[in-house]
């Protein structure tokens, strides 16, 4: 028996995550309470870091290690530059707002962080025991996150359900893949595609009988109609810190998942979860967009919207061509930068005991603080799709690749939903303009979260003026 | 003679159970914990049946990760439980109904 090292660079950015972070939770064991402060730069370090190392990597070579199990190909480091960005700034914003609410920081920032080495190694999966174990890892100390204040009722709710509509998601993908390991004799997904395309068409049935679990799996993780029930109970349930932590980098990770799985997986059952990921798309888009109509509460709201935009950023996957999944990773990138935008305005705005969660706590926001205003305006119409914001590019990308590829009525069906969903972003506008204010007092936020928040919503401003560097890197990965 | 159908009839069997109990289950959060493990417990038995008849040890090395990682998820879902309880009082299903919309 030989033991072969495997070469260890392609997974490095990970190891550093792995192994200073459990070295700051060490140190934050010790420290307690005290001193925060030390852990969140400690934590806010490793995410540089890791980030430096992984665009060392952006135009080196696909590269295989530890027996297959873990791939580096472009696609993986431009979703985990985005997830690193999304993770790093969703900390810079959370910081004021833990400290105010006397929640438990440094467990926040290690938690975080180790979510993040689960969402890396997600993305970096090539085989179905590594991707499991990335689900899991990104999954539980999100659990735990959600459920981190602990004087809150609603919040503990919401982790429960979250807990165990999750274990459940995972409970089905499981089944899915044993059901396609029985079939394949492997787990590797590139011989598990030989594998597949191997197979005689009448000997495919217990294959598709996998598809159909992990197609399950797949859209609870991603939070698509019809599994999509736990979304917004823990987008309203969760703290607003931990919300804006949910909505962002695990979204990225899940098209990762998706394209792993699907198209890296599973190429030559492209005919049936091609039909599945359509009756998901259409769902989602239909009741995403009309549940975010009646909702009172903005958190409840922007969490049917992202159902809806999971159900667009699939456009793109249903293409099923290299120019579909580009289209795919565009959208999901720029929307984590909207979500950043507008959930990090809510933290923001959250003062000690006190959520912003509704509507109308918007009202008159024009008068209170104009910037914020025009910030969350840039937001909201760039999420409606509303050109010259990158919304607008994201959007008309998936629907490219939807008409190239002849699914006409199907691009014309998303436009429909796309102007439904414009009707609830522009009444939060309206509400910020034209409604008077209930109270005249001025939100004041410190200067360096303004100017964070600022880069944010300009960058999707910029972003839209000039979308083609982004097209051209996303299109690249493929 | 016990074949590889009968351990995918016996998995098959104990999924939808542990299904069903999560879906009909209105009493007690326990009771849905146990679901949730049955669960991992019935892709166990397909694993190792593969497994085996397949001539592999892959599907079994893959078990051996399902367990640790159920054992994690149940530390937390637990924890979780204590949260709740200490704030509500009551680990009924039925009553965690605050958040609707």
């Amino acid at each position: 028996m030989s033991y072969d090292i495997p070469n260890l660079v392609p997974a490095f950015p990970e190891m550093i995550v792995f192994s200073l972070g459990t070295l700051v939770l060490l140190v934050h064991a010790f420290l307690g309470q005290r001193r925060p402060i030390i852990t969140y730069g400690a934590v806010q370090l490793i995410i540089l870091m890791s980030a430096v190392f992984t665009l060392s990597f952006i135009n080196e070579p696909t590269m295989l290690t530890f027996d297959n199990m873990f791939i580096l190909d472009k696609f993986a480091v431009i979703l985990k530059l985005f997830i690193e960005l999304a993770v790093f700034l969703c900390f810079f914003y959370s910081r004021v707002y833990l400290a105010d609410n006397n929640m438990p920081r440094g467990e926040y920032y290690i938690l975080g962080l180790f979510a993040m080495l689960g969402m890396m190694v997600l993305v970096s999966s090539h085989h179905f025991l590594t991707l499991y174990l990335g689900i899991e890892l990104m999954s539980l100390p999100v659990y735990a996150m959600v459920a981190m204040k602990r004087e809150s009722g609603i919040a503990a709710e919401a982790a429960m359900k979250y807990f165990i509509i999750g274990a459940m998601a995972s409970g089905m993908l499981l089944y899915g893949i044993s059901m396609i390991y029985g079939a394949t004799n492997n787990l590797e997904f590139s011989t598990v595609a030989t594998a597949i395309a191997n197979t005689a068409p009448d000997q495919k049935l217990i294959l598709i009988f996998g598809l159909v679990f992990i197609m399950v799996g797949i859209a609870f993780k991603l939070g698509a109609v019809p599994f999509h029930m736990w979304l917004p109970d823990v987008y309203q349930g969760a703290p607003n810190a931990v919300t804006l932590f949910i909505a962002s980098a695990p979204k990225i990770a899940a098209l990762g998942m998706v394209v792993r799985l699907l198209v890296e997986a599973m190429p030559s059952l492209q005919i049936q979860w091609q039909q599945d990921l359509i009756a998901i798309a259409i769902l989602s888009m239909a009741l995403g967009n009309f549940a975010a109509i009646v909702q009172a509460n903005i958190k409840r709201m922007l969490a049917y919207s992202s159902i809806a935009h999971m159900g667009y950023m699939i456009l793109g996957v249903i293409a099923a061509n290299n120019q579909g999944y580009a289209a795919s990773t565009f959208y999901i990138v720029t929307y984590s930068l909207m979500t950043l935008g507008s959930f990090g305005l809510l933290v923001l705005m959250s003062r000690a005991g006190y959520e912003v969660e509704n509507i109308s706590d918007f009202k008159g926001l024009n008068t209170r603080n104009p910037w914020l205003a025009f910030l969350m305006l840039i937001m909201m119409f760039s999420m409606a799709g509303v050109p010259p914001l990158v919304g607008f590019w994201a959007k008309v990308g998936v629907l490219k690749a939807l008409v190239q590829v002849d699914l006409v009525w199907l691009a014309a069906l998303a436009l429909l939903f796309a102007i439904v969903g414009a009707y609830y972003y522009i009444r939060v506008v309206k509400v910020m303009y034209f409604e008077e204010p209930d109270s005249e007092q001025r939100y004041i936020i410190s200067n360096d979260m303004q100017l964070a928040l600022t880069i944010n919503g300009l960058s999707v401003l910029v972003l839209g003026l000039f979308p083609g560097w982004l097209f051209e890197l996303c299109k690249s990965a493929f | 003679m016990i074949t590889l159908s009968h351990y995918l009839i016996v998995g098959a069997i104990v999924f939808s159970l542990s299904l069903a109990g999560i879906i009909l289950n209105r009493k007690n959060l326990i009771v849905l914990f146990m679901c949730v493990e049955l669960m991992l417990l019935a892709v166990n038995i397909n694993f190792v049946a593969f497994s085996q008849y397949l001539g592999g040890t892959m599907g079994q090395i893959f078990v051996f990760f399902i367990l640790t990682v159920a054992a994690a998820e149940s530390a937390i879902g637990l924890a979780i439980l204590v949260v709740l309880y200490r704030k509500r009082g009551t680990i009924n299903v039925a009553e965690l109904d605050t958040l609707k919309g």
